[in-house]
């Protein structure tokens, strides 16, 4: 079976050439079936944003190639492959757009379905019921202020407006970088909730960076753990069903010889 | 009385496309485009050349064409040269300074003596007679300001907007942001030199520094504008552009005729409502940063008598 994302010992390295050079990703490989939720823990730059970053085309990877849905990604620009890859950020601030309307902001994420529409078209009467009934999947009554400006939002709203977006037109990957871990826990929750509701719904592969670690072990089938840019523990299927967040800890001691040292992880 | 207020919306109409201009560059892109002043001129320019050849019609959108000309220019300096937008816009308006030479044949001023241009030519039409000029301004002012709101609500004006309020976000949602600002600009510089068009064909004159300043002065009518409308929406900023532009030329005509402040000091006190409307945020901030302090150490002072502080 054909994977859905294929990345192949892609390396990439900051300020090459200079005292400050880092290798933050060393020969780095991920393979995803269609349908996978990874959850992704690892210490202080161990290159889990940096692998995002890579894979949604903030830049390109110095070698290895990166396939998604069998598509060769590896030198499409960044626009261009948010087309096909949701993503969310751990600032709420960064996925929407503070003084456009919240149907203004839906329509930009509808956007990317909209291949062959014409540009100086509208947002029509049933591209606004579709919001609508998107909104009210929230459960946060947004679907009554429509057009309200995003920026009056909370951080909990903006966030699950956020999700809404990425997964508006199903991508065929879903990258959430701590995309909870900004929000009150109550919110937190929600908004998680939310994700797991919408990725399970839709059969959305995803990869999610956490510093929780039960969220970790309870949330998605398979776990990774990454250390100097490299994946050191890749857990699924009744190897992760057992695993306890301390087993976790033991296993990533044997693999790097370290601590898992990062200042934010929580371990319950 | 009425000859000063008809002149000034006479004056306000025609260069009120630069504040509307400016309005999608600052405002919805949030780029300050300084390719405005020779832009200005090189629409004047190829406005007032098309008139003296007997195409003033066709001079119009050739001089919006050549704005947007402009404007794609300093976009691509500064989106694909990775430019700063500033500098990018000083660099096209200079060159542009040598470009409005050419068009204007090598001399500094071209007048256009008994030819046609589209005022006179609405005028000959006779049913409006003194008012025929304000009349077409207005009518072109209010067509292009329908246009742009109304793009602005299109798929493509939401991605410019989205643009210039966060590009973060516009990258995770396959927006090209070359793209968007590229069209943003050419527009932007499309109506500036439209209103260099009017200006040109309506004194039927252009010169090589008619544009100076027409920046500053456009941010002024802007601001000016927005207090009177509020700057809420897409509508209002348009509008915004429009007022504001009005109400600067009535001030201006009220300097020129009653010397309250010489007009000498126009540009100086044009300059000192820019950076203070601009600086206002940050003043704001200031001043409840004061407050605040002030109130702490009475509050601190309170305190000490034995309250307990928080009512200070």
């Amino acid at each position: 079976m054909e994977k859905m994302l294929d990345v192949n010992e892609i390396s990439v390295t900051f300020n090459p050439g200079s005292p400050d050079a880092k290798q933050a990703l060393n020969k780095l490989s991920v393979h995803l079936d269609d349908g996978d939720f990874v959850t992704i823990i690892g210490s202080n730059g161990a290159g889990k944003s940096t692998l995002f970053n890579a894979v949604a085309g903030s830049f390109f990877v110095d070698e290895g190639s990166i396939f998604l849905g069998g598509q060769d990604i590896t030198f499409l620009e960044e626009h261009k492959r948010s087309r096909i890859i949701g993503r969310m950020f751990q600032d709420p601030l960064k996925g929407t757009a503070p003084s456009m309307t919240i149907e203004e902001n839906l329509a930009l994420a509808y956007l990317r379905s909209a291949e062959g529409t014409s540009p100086f078209s509208h947002i029509s009467g049933r591209d606004k019921q579709l919001f609508r009934e998107k909104l009210a999947m929230l459960n946060m009554g947004l679907e009554d202020r429509m057009k309200h400006q995003v920026g009056l939002l909370s951080g909990g709203q903006r966030q699950a407006l956020t999700l809404l977006m990425a997964t508006m037109v199903t991508p065929k990957l879903l990258l959430l970088d701590e995309h909870t871990a900004a929000l009150d826990p109550a919110t937190a929750d929600k908004v998680l909730e939310l994700t797991r509701e919408i990725v399970g719904k839709n059969h959305i592969t995803c990869m999610m960076i956490t510093h929780n670690m039960k969220q970790a072990l309870e949330i998605g089938n398979r776990t990774f753990l990454m250390a100097d840019g490299k994946i050191v523990l890749d857990v699924k299927g009744e190897e992760r069903k057992g695993l306890t967040v301390d087993d976790l800890l033991e296993k990533f001691k044997a693999g790097t010889g370290k601590a898992l040292d990062n200042d934010r992880m929580l371990l319950s | 009385m009425l000859y000063i207020l008809k002149t000034a919306l006479e004056l306000g109409l025609l260069y009120s496309l630069v504040p509307m201009a400016l309005f999608l560059s600052f405002r919805v892109l949030n780029i300050a485009d300084l390719t405005t002043d020779g832009c200005f001129v090189f629409g004047a320019a190829v406005s007032v050349q098309m008139a003296a050849i007997g195409q003033p019609i066709l001079g119009i959108p050739l001089a919006m064409a050549a704005g947007a000309l402009a404007g794609f220019i300093t976009a691509f300096i500064h989106t694909k040269m990775k430019v700063p937008s500033i500098l990018a816009g000083i660099i096209t308006n200079t060159g542009l300074y040598t470009i409005n030479l050419m068009v204007m044949g090598w001399s500094s001023n071209v007048s256009l003596l008994k030819k046609n241009t589209i005022y006179s030519m609405f005028k000959s039409l006779q049913f409006l007679g003194d008012w025929s000029g304000v009349v077409l301004t207005l009518l072109i002012v209010a067509l292009v300001a329908f246009l742009l709101i109304s793009f602005l609500g299109t798929r493509l004006g939401l991605s410019i907007r989205a643009t210039g309020d966060n590009i973060d976000m516009v990258r995770a949602s396959s927006i090209n942001p070359t793209f968007t600002i590229t069209v943003g600009l050419c527009l932007a510089n499309a109506m500036t030199a439209l209103s260099g068009a009017m200006v040109g064909q309506y004194q039927k004159t252009v010169d090589i520094n008619g544009g100076t300043g027409i920046v500053v002065i456009g941010l002024a009518c802007l601001i000016i504008g927005e207090t009177a409308t509020g700057r809420r929406s897409v509508k209002k900023g348009a509008i915004a552009a429009i007022v504001g532009s009005i109400i600067y030329r009535i001030i201006y005509a009220v300097c020129l005729y009653t010397k309250v402040i010489p007009v000498e000091f126009l540009k100086l006190l044009t300059a000192a409502i820019v950076a203070v409307a601009i600086a206002f945020p940050a003043l704001r901030k200031m001043a409840a940063f004061q407050k605040k302090k002030m109130e702490h150490t009475s509050g601190r002072a309170f305190a000490q008598k034995g309250g307990d502080g928080k009512d200070a």
